[in-house]
């Protein structure tokens, strides 16, 4: 891996560029899922090229390969140094980048339990196990769960003699049961909807999740839900489960301030932001307790953006972005700092394996854990709960924002009075996070990682991580999904 | 990648299984080259070109199946994905309605593939972006968007003798224009890249964005609506998963008792067919079937469904065509939508509303309600008032939570159909709309 990473790194080095840098990876995955009592998908993949990104007369070029011959990896770096030639064509300023040191370093993520040493047989056996028990609930039409894991070394070099070795291993895990009923479909998820939790951990993350233990409440919310009562439509105090919370921030935060989407970058696609250069420092984002941070290093948890090195070679930092309320940080790439007139770039940029520049990604952007008890967040007057994302959309600029959840309940005085079904709530973005007026302590803190994040073109997916406590907010409108 | 080379492969890959004990195989092998220039600010700032191949193996042993990829097509890689796949398999619980390897059947040869879109080279991308730049940037404004073109081999191979390919290209070119306080958007794909002009993309998205300028806050409410192809597109196109018998099986689909419904008006037909000349994809399916066209809905009832080969089985009926590679949970689906369109036109559809909007695009579109199918998002990059049968303003975005049940009941007008190519589902075939009392929920700040 280091020689071919080299290799590529001189080929196009060769050819005259101001700046070049190169990620060779080797990928292994394995996906197991089961349905309704029976295997579903199961599947083991490997994958290994590489991708050249080159900075040449002021213009970037990046080609990929998976053809490692010597004359695959010579074609891509003719190709990348050629599109970067072709660039200047449209080419305004020149790029310029934000310094950055040379580093040497290998890393492993941490984990106990290696994933592709656990027999599938014995994986498989516990999806069944679950599935039969969510299906032992009547009424329960469709038991899915699934596992996912991955393994993947990268090996970055650059012409600033950078030389960066680090292998991640990830893993995720859930199930959900569905019932169809008199013309209406419900659903409960565990631990999180789409596919569980994932988190940067090996095999322990899914003993950990205790998934068999929680299915017959599951199953059991599932298909009480079609005789709840309909989450009414109105202003009310709400109060999210960690998930959904991790999900709100993930939109309604983490988006926001990525720094090549302030600048334009994304306009055609994934938008822009509402964030633009003169709120910072001056926004009041939240409430005085919101306190946000873009944390990638170790020492945050075990999530999706964890790693040591970002994919052009910067470490791992946090960042504070939400201090006290007000907006303080964006996140940035060593091309964004030096437009912004940043000294160094805070190390997010991230790429969707070997075949795809990397772009401005969220690592860990998480919600502190508050000082209040977990009873004193459920504890409001007249609240309603909400747990588990069913549906999530957002503004092009990230201002308006809608979320369906999978359940949700009526609460008096930190008690719950009735379950309801279908409840969902929306906003504006500051408005929601200045709303903010209670948020739970460290102990209910919960890195979540959110494994289908989209960006870029072509489309990039990258995994994400988001701590959050339960929170509750003052008059949030509820229920305008099933308005009109 | 060529026929005889993805014949070569598969030699390897059943030479590998019949050393492993296994006869029963099956082979996906893919290549495709892809390069994409986009640019923002006025400027090219990203640049790139992406080979990949991939091969997948799935054996079937005594009801049990499972399948490994590779992107390594030498022999050791060859071997040892086959070796993975047969050791996954053993390892699963045998399944009695895993149906055997597809056996072989006649491929239609649509000609979707072309030289000149294949070998479009950074050089060619980029004269088009600079002049559609120049475009945008003469009127005052800042335009971002694609231009991309590639080529694609996709071969499906079996032990029982399938052998079925699909060669494509495919070119897309998106913009964004932008002024002070508004946007304007134009997109189009085409297997052949010059069955679209980036100019006129351009000057589209220039028109809009200047049309749209010191936009108006509207209050939610019921609207008349004009959607363009793009925005029906991205809307209607994400309920064709529900038109899956396994979907319905599983008690997940729309669908579930409401086949042979009148669910939408008369003037609703949908037909999946993908020999239509506007659209694009093989002629077969992930399981090697060929694809049938399918009568969707005609006239407003529901007629026909999606059926992958166990689905097909269990129902007693013949395969359509749709099957995803095994195995899936998903079953199958239709893929090559095709929307039956009208004579009127976007301007007569304006002409004839006292009230209304204009909606080029939609953005950020979910599922609210999986059985109503009512579906939330915002519209985006040129929404326009229309009073007195004109377009008189810009208006700030709404957020909708429409029920397509509903919302394809109170189709008033449809264009003819086109190829349209949004940003939330695949590209499909689809006339533009005239729709009344479309449920605009809130609206944004912009």
């Amino acid at each position: 891996m280091n020689d071919l990473a080299l290799q590529a790194l001189d080929a196009v080095t060769r050819r005259g560029v101001s700046y070049a840098d190169v990620r060779a990876i080797e990928t292994r995955g394995r996906e197991i899922a089961t349905k309704n009592g029976k295997v579903g998908h199961v599947s083991g993949s490997e994958s290994m090229g590489l991708g050249i990104r080159v900075l040449a007369h002021g213009c970037w070029g990046f080609a990929a390969t998976d053809d490692l011959t010597r004359e695959g990896i010579e074609a891509a770096a003719g190709l990348a140094y050629r599109i970067a030639l072709a660039s200047v064509a449209a080419r305004k300023h020149p790029v310029t980048l934000a310094p950055e040191e040379a580093h040497r370093a290998t890393w492993v993520s941490p984990y106990r339990s290696d994933p592709f040493s656990i027999s599938i047989d014995q994986q498989v056996a516990l999806l069944l196990s679950v599935d039969a028990e969510l299906r032992r609930q009547e009424g329960v039409s469709l038991a899915e769960a699934s596992m996912h894991f991955e393994r993947q070394r990268q090996v970055f070099a650059s012409t600033l003699g950078s030389l960066v070795d680090q292998t991640r291993v990830t893993s995720g895990a859930g199930f959900s049961a569905l019932s169809y009923k008199d013309g209406e479909i419900q659903r409960r998820s565990y631990p999180n909807s789409f596919g569980g939790q994932y988190q940067l951990k090996g095999y322990e993350l899914v003993e950990e999740l205790r998934l068999l233990e929680n299915a017959p409440r599951i199953a059991e919310e599932a298909v009480a839900l079609h005789s709840a009562d309909q989450c009414p439509e109105g202003e009310f105090d709400l109060i999210l489960d960690s998930s959904q919370l991790g999900l709100q921030i993930h939109e309604s935060i983490g988006h926001p301030i990525e720094l090549d989407r302030v600048l334009g970058s994304e306009a055609n696609y994934a938008g822009m932001s509402f964030l633009t250069l003169d709120q910072l420092r001056r926004l009041q984002y939240g409430s005085e307790m919101v306190n946000v941070v873009c944390d990638a290093r170790q020492e945050h948890g075990p999530g999706l953006g964890t790693f040591a090195f970002d994919d052009e070679g910067v470490p791992a930092r946090s960042t504070d972005i939400i201090r006290n309320g007000q907006f303080v940080g964006y996140m940035t790439s060593r091309e964004t700092a030096a437009q912004v007139g940043e000294t160094k770039s805070n190390g997010c940029m991230r790429a969707d394996g070997w075949g795809r520049i990397p772009l401005i990604r969220m690592t860990n952007v998480s919600l502190e854990p508050g000082r209040q008890s977990l009873d004193e967040v459920m504890g409001a007057e007249h609240a309603i709960y909400m747990e588990t994302n069913r549906s999530w959309s957002i503004d092009d600029k990230r201002y308006n924002f809608q979320f369906g959840c999978e359940i949700g309940w009526e609460m008096r005085n930190g008690q719950r009075v009735r379950m309801l079904k279908n409840p969902s709530y929306s906003g504006i973005s500051t408005e929601f996070w200045n709303a903010c007026a209670a948020i739970a302590g460290p102990e209910h803190w919960t890195l979540w990682g959110v494994p289908n994040c989209g960006k870029g073109q072509p489309e990039q997916v990258m995994g994400t991580g988001h701590g959050a406590s339960p929170a509750r907010f003052r008059k949030i409108k509820v229920g305008s999904a099933y308005a009109g | 990648m060529r026929d005889k080379e993805a014949a070569d492969v598969f030699g390897q890959v059943t030479e590998a299984a019949s050393a492993g004990g296994v006869t029963e195989i099956e082979a996906i092998l893919s290549s495709e080259t892809q390069a994409l220039t986009r640019f923002a600010n006025n400027t090219i700032h990203q640049n790139v070109s992406e080979r990949t191949m991939h091969l997948s193996v799935r054996p079937v042993i005594e009801g049990r199946t499972a399948r490994a990829g590779t992107n390594r097509l030498d022999r050791d890689a060859i071997r040892r994905v086959v070796d993975e796949a047969i050791a996954i398999a053993r390892l699963t619980e045998p399944d009695s309605e895993l149906p055997p390897l597809a056996e072989p059947a006649g491929y239609a040869q649509p000609v979707r593939q072309f030289e000149d879109t294949a070998a479009a080279s950074p050089e060619e991308r980029a004269r088009a972006v600079t002049e559609a730049i120049h475009a945008v940037e003469s009127q005052g404004q800042t335009a971002a968007g694609i231009y991309s073109t590639g080529e694609s081999f996709y071969a499906l191979m079996n032990s029982r003798g399938v052998a079925a390919s699909h060669r494509e290209t495919l070119a897309r070119f998106s913009i964004t224009a932008m002024a002070a306080d508004s946007s304007g958007w134009a997109k189009a794909s085409a297997c052949h890249h010059t069955a679209f002009q980036p100019l006129q993309l351009a000057q589209t998205a220039a028109r809009k964005a200047a049309a749209s300028r010191d936009p108006r806050e509207l209050a939610p409410g019921r609207y008349t609506v004009v959607l363009e192809p793009a925005a029906v597109l991205d809307l209607v196109g994400q309920m064709f998963g529900d038109f899956s018998a396994t979907a319905i099986r599983d008690g997940r689909s729309f669908l579930n008792d409401r086949i042979g419904q009148k669910l939408f008006g008369d003037n609703i037909t949908i037909h999946d067919d993908a020999l239509d000349p506007q659209q694009s994809g093989p002629p077969f399916d992930g399981e090697g079937v060929p694809r049938r066209r399918l009568t969707l809905v005609e006239r407003g009832v529901v007629r026909e469904i999606a059926y992958c080969r166990q689905a097909a089985a269990h129902a007693g009926v013949e395969p359509t065509g749709h099957g995803f590679p095994l195995p899936n949970e998903v079953g199958e689906a239709p893929m090559n939508i095709v929307i039956a369109g009208a004579n009127s036109t976007v301007d007569e559809m304006i002409a004839s509303t006292e009230r209304g909007i204009l909606v080029t695009r939609f953005w950020y579109i979910r599922e609210v309600d999986p059985y109503e199918k009512i579906f939330t998002g915002m519209t985006r990059d040129g929404t326009f008032l229309i009073e007195a049968g004109k377009v008189t303003a810009g208006v700030r975005n709404f957020r909708f939570n429409q029920s397509l049940i509903e919302m394809l009941s109170n189709v008033e007008a449809l264009s003819a159909a086109v190829r349209a190519s949004g940003e939330e589902v695949f590209d499909l075939v689809a006339p533009a709309m005239k729709v009344r009392a479309f449920n605009f929920t809130e609206t944004t700040r912009f």
